[in-house]
């Protein structure tokens, strides 16, 4: 599978796009971190079928949600945990 | 016998030669959903907005059927869907369909954007829900309307000769 992974909308200037399943809890613990530390950021709802969700994978290696694409640093990582502690490493103090 | 159809009642929709009226909503692709304006599809290039029932409705069924065998999907605009089918919905339509090669469909289930280009129809026997009428709208970069098809009846089918006429225009 080489399919290239979709650009943001041309009027998206969010600083990172965050992959998220429609009621995921981890994923909403990463909202409520982005919403604190006053980032912007774009949402792209996956697939819920775990076997159908290609287009993280190709980004972050993994079919897990939530997925975090950063457009500032061109970090793309997966894991709840793993992003609270980046986007706090990195956003806190920034605003 | 020829079955008669129900006329649809007059509507003031937007034309050819006007500006298409810009939105933003959900917009549902085989792999996910973002918002996405009309306005953000129009600077990749000309857009074919179709209004149409919501999914599962045979109409539907038909027009996909239709615009697939005519490989619309393939011509010189992106096709977009739009009803008040919600983002499952038309995950589970695009797979059904084989229409893999559309740009997306829109999910408005308030139909406001049917409302702003004056083609919704209030459907009768259902409580609380109406959906928009069948439409085509072919929309230039600049945001002009090229080529306008709105159902006078219910149901009525687009002037498919008509739209490739205005693709092969653009």
């Amino acid at each position: 599978m080489t399919q290239a992974i979709p650009e943001e909308p041309a009027s998206v200037d969010a600083d990172l796009t965050l992959y998220r399943l429609h009621g995921c809890p981890f994923c909403e613990r990463v909202v409520t971190t982005l919403d604190d530390l006053d980032v912007d950021y774009h949402s792209r709802f996956i697939e819920a079928m775990h076997s159908e969700r290609d287009l993280i994978e190709r980004i972050a290696g993994s079919r897990e949600v939530p997925v975090i694409v950063d457009h500032n640093t061109g970090v793309a990582m997966g894991e709840s945990s793993r992003i609270v502690k980046y986007l706090y490493n990195t956003y806190r103090g920034d605003r | 016998m020829r079955r008669k159809v129900t006329e649809l009642p007059e509507t003031d929709h937007v034309e050819t030669g006007e500006e298409a009226p810009d939105f933003t909503r959900p917009l549902v692709t085989d792999e996910y959903w973002e918002d996405v304006a009309l306005s953000d599809l129009l600077e990749d290039g000309p857009v074919l907005l179709v209004f149409h029932p919501m999914d599962g409705a045979f109409p539907t069924t038909y027009v996909y059927n239709e615009l697939k065998d005519r490989s619309i999907f393939d011509g010189p605009a992106q096709v977009v869907g739009i009803t008040i089918s919600t983002p499952y919905d038309h995950a589970k339509t695009i797979e059904e369909r084989g229409i893999e090669a559309i740009r997306g469909l829109y999910a408005d289930p308030k139909n406001g954007v049917a409302a702003e280009y004056g083609v919704t129809h209030d459907l009768d026997g259902m409580a609380g829900i109406e959906e928009p009428r069948l439409a085509l709208f072919l929309v230039e970069e600049d945001g002009t309307i090229a080529f306008d098809w709105v159902a006078e009846a219910w149901p009525q089918f687009p002037d498919y000769d008509a739209l490739e006429d205005a693709l092969a225009d653009l």
